[in-house]
């Protein structure tokens, strides 16, 4: 695509979609909504220490594969690392 | 975005409880217009937009701790905003945008070229809402809306030539899309 073609579908995309017009504003003041987010967020039940590993069955299963295919095929390393 | 009083950037960044939330409460007024403005040109959906300017001053409560007041409250904000819009983008699927009702109301008027018809212009607008999230985000802001590529580089976090790149093979990738339908931009 060269610099003319480039133009062109500038042009294209500015009358498909044009710019939005002045400054706009929200139809409402947000800070209602963001006090409910806050209070939302802060009633929250913390998680337990543990729950970084709360890994799902297909999760445990793909690493379980993956960690069988290094074991028993050794030569598929180099493949798995290429496509990581 | 104007920058924020540097008491209350500094208020923000290190105060206690109270100060933080009376810092932040006085930052969400002062810059809830600019954000949610900021949004709007990225996508393009007021309603959205609304959703997302609350979930953009969510995140920059959360991150307070990281905030640099001396590097100003502006470029932070919008690169937040810029990655809330983002994360949106991904998880919409392009038809149920509507660009068409998005025109009627907040567009700037456009002086129409005759040579492109109402057709041509729908499936462009449809084309470009299938194209990845990080190109369409990059032409929309420094195509369509025609913002400085610096500006856009650092809401994006990535380098003007960056911008320049993306911009590049959305363009390319929206003329392939339309020429498989027929239309010879």
């Amino acid at each position: 695509m060269n610099a003319h073609d480039e133009e062109r579908m500038k042009h294209l995309l500015r009358q498909a979609l044009p710019p939005v017009e002045g400054e706009q504003e929200p139809s409402l003041d947000l800070w209602p909504a963001m006090l409910r987010r806050l209070d939302a967020d802060s009633a929250a039940p913390a998680l337990p220490g543990w729950a970084w590993f709360n890994w799902a069955w297909f999760d445990g299963a793909l690493a379980a594969g993956l960690v069988g295919l290094a074991v028993f095929f050794p030569a598929s390393i180099p493949v798995l690392l290429y496509y990581l | 975005m104007q920058s924020g009083s540097s008491d209350v950037l500094i208020e923000f960044r290190q105060g206690n409880a109270e100060a933080i939330e009376a810092a932040f409460e006085t930052l969400f007024h002062q810059y809830q217009r600019a954000v949610y403005g900021w949004i709007l040109r990225i996508v393009r959906n007021p309603a959205a937009a609304e959703d997302l300017t609350v979930e953009t001053f969510w995140r920059i409560y959360r991150a307070h701790a990281r905030f640099e007041p001396s590097r100003g409250f502006e470029g932070w904000a919008r690169r937040i905003a810029t990655r809330a819009a983002l994360d949106w983008l991904r998880t919409v699927r392009p038809e149920s945008e509507l660009p068409e009702e998005f025109s009627a109301g907040l567009a700037a008027p456009a002086i129409a070229d005759p040579a492109i018809t109402a057709e041509i212009r729908r499936k462009t607008a449809l084309a470009f809402g299938r194209l990845p999230p990080k190109l369409r985000i990059a032409a929309t802001l420094a195509v369509i809306e025609e913002l400085p590529q610096k500006d856009v580089a650092a809401a994006l976090g990535i380098s003007v030539a960056a911008v320049k790149l993306r911009v590049f093979r959305a363009l390319r990738l929206l003329r392939t899309n339309l020429e498989r339908q027929g239309i010879t931009p």
